[in-house]
């Protein structure tokens, strides 16, 4: 969706959030307690979401040393000055999340609070929509974190924070990643391409929500470990890609069985 | 840029083993110190690296991402990277995320230097 710089919220409307951060921690509880997700083992999906999350429901979450291909950072940053404060920009960026992705993807989530699960339909390009999805790992009031799970595209977490400097607040969207199987590692160069057109898209709308009409968005990428993990070769075996294929071939056998179960 | 609120000193406690006592807040502010302590500690031959995180007072996602890069940094030189003092809190952080697969997990600083073979 893009966002017309016409709708910009004005400043004096954006309310800050109560955060946790404001609170002072529980006595015995770690100051971060609150925004980390509780630990789990397997991923589950609510029931109003589940179909979306097919690919989601039972699958692990997977770490940059869980995937298989090269180890990223890419970074992406763009400036906005004093139009907003870091803490403003967050609490926008969490309440509108998916309203800031470019036409054709889905977002799931809800709230984008710590241990949500949100499964995420990706637009291909190729006339088919990805099904995958993320965990809500971490989320205080500067910044949120998803972790992804088997059988996406990455394995690794993607945050999101706002910062302050001389120059005013700036908003960045940092992946730490590796692809998670031989077939995505293989499709890495293409991939690059779609995560730079997304993610430079979603920043530019970003920043148009809250007053800085064309952004510019900057980006670097570091190759932190040219090696891949061979050991995690098997992660094929979740590949969200095929899988969404083979969902959306079986679609014609599953109306048939719900047609029979009535 | 903010100060970091975070002190890292190194002892080399002999058998090519270097503890890094981590105390404060592991957060994107400590970037250069966790890797400066790394170059320290991997000076003289070391081969195993124990952190101990007893000092740990906060951690947020961007503290874990740079554990992560201080796992492959450590990997590259084939040290091996273990921990001690994590509490219950941060001891389930590192099972969600999975760095416990990666990064072997000790109650205290005796079983970590046992394992490292130090001791």
């Amino acid at each position: 969706m893009t966002i017309d710089p016409e709708q910009a919220i004005p400043l004096e409307q954006i309310e800050l959030s109560v955060h946790e951060a404001a609170s002072p921690a529980e006595p015995g509880k770690a100051r971060d307690a609150a925004f980390w997700a509780p630990n789990v083992t397997r991923l589950t999906v609510d029931a109003d979401r589940a179909a979306a999350g097919f690919n989601v429901a039972g699958k692990r979450v997977t770490g940059p040393q869980q995937g298989f291909g090269r180890l990223w950072q890419r970074t992406y940053t763009v400036k906005l000055g004093s139009s907003v404060s870091p803490q403003q920009l967050i609490t926008e960026w969490k309440d509108h999340f998916g309203d800031f992705w470019p036409k054709g993807n889905r977002f799931h989530g809800l709230l984008i609070t710590p241990g949500e699960v949100a499964p995420i339909a990706v637009n291909t390009g190729a006339g088919m929509k990805l099904s995958t999805g993320v965990l809500v790992l971490y989320a205080d009031d500067e910044s949120f974190t998803f972790m992804t799970p088997q059988g996406h595209m990455f394995a690794g977490w993607i945050t999101f924070s706002g910062f302050a400097d001389g120059a005013g607040t700036t908003a960045q969207i940092q992946v730490l990643i590796r692809p998670n199987d031989p077939i995505y590692e293989l499709g890495w160069f293409v991939m690059r391409r779609m995560e730079d057109r997304f993610w430079k898209a979603t920043m530019v709308n970003v920043a148009a929500h809250v007053g800085v009409p064309n952004a510019v968005v900057e980006e670097h990428t570091n190759l932190v470990d040219k090696h891949r993990i061979w050991r995690n070769a098997g992660n094929v075996w979740h590949n969200a890609a095929i899988r969404s294929v083979l969902h959306l071939l079986s679609a014609p056998i599953r109306r048939i069985r719900r047609g029979r179960a009535h | 840029m903010n100060t970091p609120v975070v002190s890292m000193d190194v002892r080399h406690v002999g058998g090519g083993v270097a503890v890094v006592d981590i105390t404060g807040d592991v957060t994107a502010t400590c970037e250069q110190p966790l890797m400066a302590a790394y170059e320290e500690a991997s000076t003289g031959g070391t081969n195993r690296l124990v952190l101990n995180f007893t000092g740990l007072e906060y951690m947020n996602s961007t503290g874990i991402g740079m554990l992560v890069t201080l796992l492959v940094r450590a990997n590259r030189q084939k040290q091996q990277l273990s921990a001690y003092g994590l509490t219950e809190h941060y001891r389930q952080i590192f099972e969600l995320t999975r760095l416990d697969e990666a990064i072997s997990i000790f109650d205290d600083e005796s079983s970590a230097l046992g394992h490292a073979g130090a001791s």
